[in-house]
């Protein structure tokens, strides 16, 4: 299952807390997160390599960025 | 996907020995004791230049922040990295921004001159650089319990690049008004003739180490609360390594410029009353942690278009005003008369904001 994590608008470290949360909690093992920093999507990136998740794909659309994480 | 190099560990480790490097040398080239950068310093410097505190000894239009500013603007327009934004509760950050510029100006310092008063042997920055991490930590209990100022909304590019517009004015006023031997005013802006506020490298080597440190910033994401931050809430050193290299570059770089000097007692601008080195960086600490960056990262922001990020830095530009106008300020003689409330003040807004300002 896929569970998206909107975190648009919000800046470090907040889409890393909200993307460490989702891992944590059982069930999925994709997610989709939306950030608009290049910053957040570099910092969302790094988290999910330190939890040995790995980013399969980072659509740009607009100003925005998709990240695509499995677990 | 293009990888962006300064993000990477070799990136954060060049920019901190950059910033390493230029820090001692500044000093080297004229600015004050141990204070080749202070961000807090500097941006006290600039309030006194303009008149918003009369502190005599610490007035001077600082051309690193402007370069710091500008360099940031430079980077994110080559990198497609501008996003001009805002809303997210700008007074609040407006209001941390006072606090820590006070509780800096307790400590007499930064984070990024916390790391070179240590570099240059003054011990007394360790208690400070506790203090800081203790600040920070207090900021990670908030964010964990779900602290969180709201999402800011994209504005119009005008108003991402009015703080950079505002950084350019104050270029040319000091071009217009420059310093005039032996007279602390020229026309509107106030200069200093003794002090730290009378020590400066020459304007344009200021400026330019100011452009190569923002443009360096802004792609790393250089951030010395950020690494602590990261530290504690993830275990994530990525940050951090910046934050050493710094470190341990400037300790080399004061070496071989001759200007290692250890011990606690006679560092230039610093006192050693440990608690209140101590108290005044955890404050300061507390309110860059719920503001989501230090001092030098918040005017990288702000030359990005965060608008937020630019109200912080204003918010410290008046908290200078208020630090040396209501006597908050130490000096090397020691804390100010009112310093200490202004600390337990600004412990209980800084607790009372991370306590009321959470989400769900």
């Amino acid at each position: 299952m896929t569970k998206t994590i909107d975190a648009r608008g919000l800046s470090c470290p907040q889409p890393v807390l909200m993307f460490l949360e989702a891992v944590k909690s059982a069930g999925d093992t994709e997610f989709e997160v939306l950030v608009d920093t290049e910053a957040s999507k570099e910092n969302v990136s790094r988290a999910a390599e330190s939890r040995n998740c790995q980013v399969t794909d980072i659509r740009e659309s607009g100003d925005e960025y998709h990240l695509t994480i499995v677990k | 996907m293009t990888k962006n190099f300064w993000a990477t560990r070799t990136g954060i480790i060049v920019v901190g020995a950059a910033i390493g490097v230029l820090a001692p040398l500044l000093q080297k080239l004229g600015n004050p004791g141990n204070m080749g950068i202070c961000v807090a310093c500097f941006e006290r410097d600039i309030s006194g230049a303009l008149g918003f505190h009369r502190a005599a000894v610490v007035q001077y239009m600082r051309p690193e922040i402007i370069g710091f500013v500008l360099g940031s603007l430079a980077a994110a327009l080559a990198f497609k990295d501008f996003r001009p934004r805002t809303g997210s509760a700008p007074f609040v950050r407006f209001v941390l921004g006072v606090f820590a510029m006070i509780g800096a100006l307790v400590f007499l310092g930064c984070p990024w001159r916390a790391l070179l008063r240590l570099a240059g042997g003054d011990l007394n920055a360790i208690l400070g650089l506790a203090g800081l991490v203790f600040g920070i930590w207090i900021g990670t209990l908030f964010l964990k319990n779900g602290y969180n100022l709201g999402r800011t909304q994209k504005t119009h590019i005008a108003a991402g690049l009015l703080m950079p517009v505002v950084m350019v004015g104050f270029l040319v006023l000091m071009l217009i008004f420059p310093q005039i031997d032996g007279e602390p005013k020229n026309d509107i802006l106030f200069y200093s003739l003794k002090g730290p506020g009378a020590m400066s490298a020459p304007l344009i080597i200021s400026l330019v180490a100011g452009l190569v440190i923002g443009f360096l910033a802004q792609r790393s994401r250089f951030c010395t609360m950020g690494s602590f931050r990261d530290l504690l809430l993830f275990r994530q050193v990525h940050l951090f390594t910046g934050v050493i290299t710094l470190l341990v570059v400037a300790g080399i770089a004061n070496l071989v410029l001759g200007q290692f000097n250890m011990g606690f007692e006679n560092q230039p601008v610093a006192h050693t009353l440990h608690l209140w080195n101590f108290a005044g960086m955890a404050l300061a600490g507390l309110a860059f942690a719920l503001a989501g960056g230090c001092p030098g990262r918040q005017l990288f922001l702000a030359g990005e278009g965060d608008g937020d990020a630019a109200v912080f830095v204003f918010g410290m530009i008046v908290g200078a005003g208020f630090a040396h106008n209501f006597g908050l300020a130490s000096s090397p003689a020691g804390v100010g008369p009112h310093g200490i409330a202004a600390v337990i003040v600004g412990f209980v807004v800084c607790l009372a904001i991370g306590m009321s300002m959470r989400k769900q």
